[in-house]
């Protein structure tokens, strides 16, 4: 084994601990912003502590009808995104790990292409369209665009989690007079899971952080997912009323943080997998 | 396993029809397949194959966003109208100078952290757990939260720069000069995550032997990294690199949420300039021929870009 020279383990803590700066006290400014009163924001002074703690702001956030509003709708909205992905992803992914062949071909082709795609483009034509059926600014079209952009990454998730599952079983069951649908209920679905779990989650997460979409298709105060409503409260009282303001952006991230604690393990594992192999 | 217990006990296999042949097997698995690929290709279809196609083609016509309004085929006019159009050139350099910096500082402050991370220090988990939660928060939070960093007047970024008697009332992100760097270091930080992420996990699967026989033969720590690490990481950074770039040249929540691409254009990226131009102008003819310009330039800088790296690597 080599050893490292005491100088250079210094260099590297001293690395390290610019690292930790850097990632880390932009995040305690602002749960520290959240719990100051406006007199302690407004003085020059940088200490991370208040002189008092100031929950206030979180009380005000949270009575503010648009910023509650906007949260609920940012709820159903991620929810049904959620379970629309896995329904219409499960069987797609089923079907692009066991069959081999031309269709795995392409549509894992077409999983890597979305990863590169031009929203700016497709968002015109969407809003026209979805303006057609008189789905723009309503929920129920954000959900079909969350559904429709989070399925291809879904999709690469979950045929992952499917090709880990070992074929014998399914052929097992298939010997025993267990039709298709019965293996796939039976047994696939089972073991699938832990799979389907984290599909589920990241449809989560990416819906309820999603701002571009949301922005150009709803345009109707009530209807605001989270982060338009934090948007427009930074250009309008989010100006003066910072505390209350960092106080929301905590509350907002908080659903966020607590799925993706739970999720980075897997997450991490399939981005890599499909940079080596792509 | 508990699966056997779960397995549905059918013992009449007797009945079984004789095996069928290979040409009609294959041709009932095709049709098993479609079926179970259908529901998820109709949204796929409807609202981004199609909204794709529909945004080339509008490329081509005067469209707006007026209802009634009819769009008419007009050829290149959008085209030739935007090669002359200097605001989209200087909005399209700056988008170049945010992906291509964001991308290259990403990557390096990311490799930096990932062999530190690699190592045996201590601190680490916490530094892996920091270098995570950028990743989990919505963008327009990270942009408020920049936001408050850069207040010119009590922010904690003046303060400090106060307190070791350096200028402390920049306005970082309504000044001519520093507004795009400004927005570059939190391009970087929110990006940093998943690069360090896969970078690591890259690292990870580098065999310690390989590295421990080099040092053995009297190779020095850089020598290690440059001659055993790096190449056996090349692979992974190419494709992170490639990603990263795609990613931020398509960034809009970020700089949205902090200048909305002021002062005076100076973070104006074209996301956001062709954004305005199809939304609040509702030129959507024009924004959509930007759309189409910003797509082939992307594409080629990448098969660029993958080109000399493919070729770096067969030499």
């Amino acid at each position: 084994m080599n050893r490292t020279s005491p100088p250079v383990k210094a260099l590297q803590y001293l690395a390290l601990a610019a690292y930790i700066l850097f990632l880390g006290f932009p995040l305690l400014w602002l749960v520290s912003a959240s719990i100051k009163s406006s007199q302690e924001l407004a003085a020059l002074d940088m200490s991370l502590l208040p002189k008092q703690f100031h929950w206030d702001n979180y009380a005000v956030a949270l009575q503010k009808q648009g910023l509650t509003r906007s949260a609920v709708n940012s709820l159903v909205v991620s929810l049904l995104s959620m379970v629309f992905v896995v329904l219409l992803s499960m069987p797609a992914a089923y079907a692009l790990a066991r069959f081999k062949g031309r269709l795995r071909a392409v549509g894992v082709g077409w999983i890597l292409v979305s990863q590169v795609f031009p929203v700016i483009l497709i968002i015109i034509p969407l809003f026209i369209i979805l303006r057609d059926v008189r789905l723009v600014d309503t929920l129920l079209g954000l959900v079909l665009v969350y559904t429709t952009f989070t399925m291809p990454f879904a999709l690469w998730m979950l045929q992952g989690f499917v090709a880990a599952i070992p074929t014998d079983l399914e052929e097992a069951a298939a010997i025993d007079g267990a039709s298709r649908f019965q293996t796939l209920r039976r047994i696939v679905f089972p073991l699938l899971m832990p799979g389907i779990v984290a599909t589920a989650m990241f449809a989560f997460v990416a819906a309820w952080n999603e701002f571009f979409f949301a922005l150009v298709l709803i345009q109707s105060p009530e209807n605001y997912t989270l982060p338009v409503a934090l948007k427009m409260f930074v250009g309008g009282e989010g100006k003066v009323a910072l505390g209350p303001l960092a106080a929301g952006a905590v509350l907002a991230t908080i659903p966020s943080l607590v799925v993706f604690s739970i999720l980075q393990r897997r997450l991490t594992g399939g981005l890599l997998a499909g940079s080596v192999k792509g | 396993m508990t699966i056997t217990s779960t397995v549905a006990p059918s013992p009449t296999t007797q009945d079984r029809r004789p095996r069928r042949g290979r040409q009609d097997r294959s041709s009932q698995q095709r049709r098993e397949a479609i079926a179970l690929v259908f529901p998820s290709l109709v949204p796929i279809v409807i609202f981004s194959v199609l909204p794709l196609l529909q945004g080339v083609w509008y490329a081509f016509t005067d469209a707006t966003l007026r209802r009634n309004d009819t769009a008419d085929f007009v050829g290149i006019d959008n085209f030739t109208r935007l090669a002359g159009d200097s605001f989209f050139w200087s909005s399209f350099r700056i988008g170049l100078i945010w992906a291509v910096s964001v991308t290259l500082l990403q990557l390096v402050a990311s490799l930096g952290l990932a062999l530190l991370l690699n190592s045996d220090l201590r601190f680490r988990s916490l530094t892996r757990l920091l270098a995570l939660i950028p990743w989990a928060m919505p963008p327009v939070v990270v942009a408020i939260m920049w936001t408050m960093i850069y207040t010119p007047n009590g922010g904690p970024l003046n303060a400090a720069l106060g307190a070791v008697g350096l200028p402390s009332s920049i306005n970082w992100l309504g000044d001519f000069n520093t507004a795009l760097p400004a927005v570059i270091v939190v391009g970087v930080w929110i990006g940093m995550p998943q690069t360090t992420v896969t970078l690591l996990a890259g690292l990870q699967q580098i065999p310690a032997e390989l590295s421990e026989a080099a040092a053995v033969d009297g190779a020095s720590a850089w020598q290690r990294f440059r001659n055993v690490t790096l190449p056996s990481l090349r692979p992974i950074v190419v494709s992170i690199t490639s990603l990263n770039f795609i990613w931020n040249f398509n960034s809009f929540g970020l700089v949205y949420v902090m200048t909305e691409g002021g002062p005076g254009g100076k973070t104006m990226l074209p996301m956001l300039f062709t954004y305005l131009e199809a939304f609040k102008n509702r030129n959507i003819g024009y924004a959509a021929a930007m759309g189409v310009v910003l797509v082939i330039v992307v594409v080629l800088i990448l098969a660029g870009f993958l080109r000399t790296q493919f070729r770096k690597e067969s030499a």
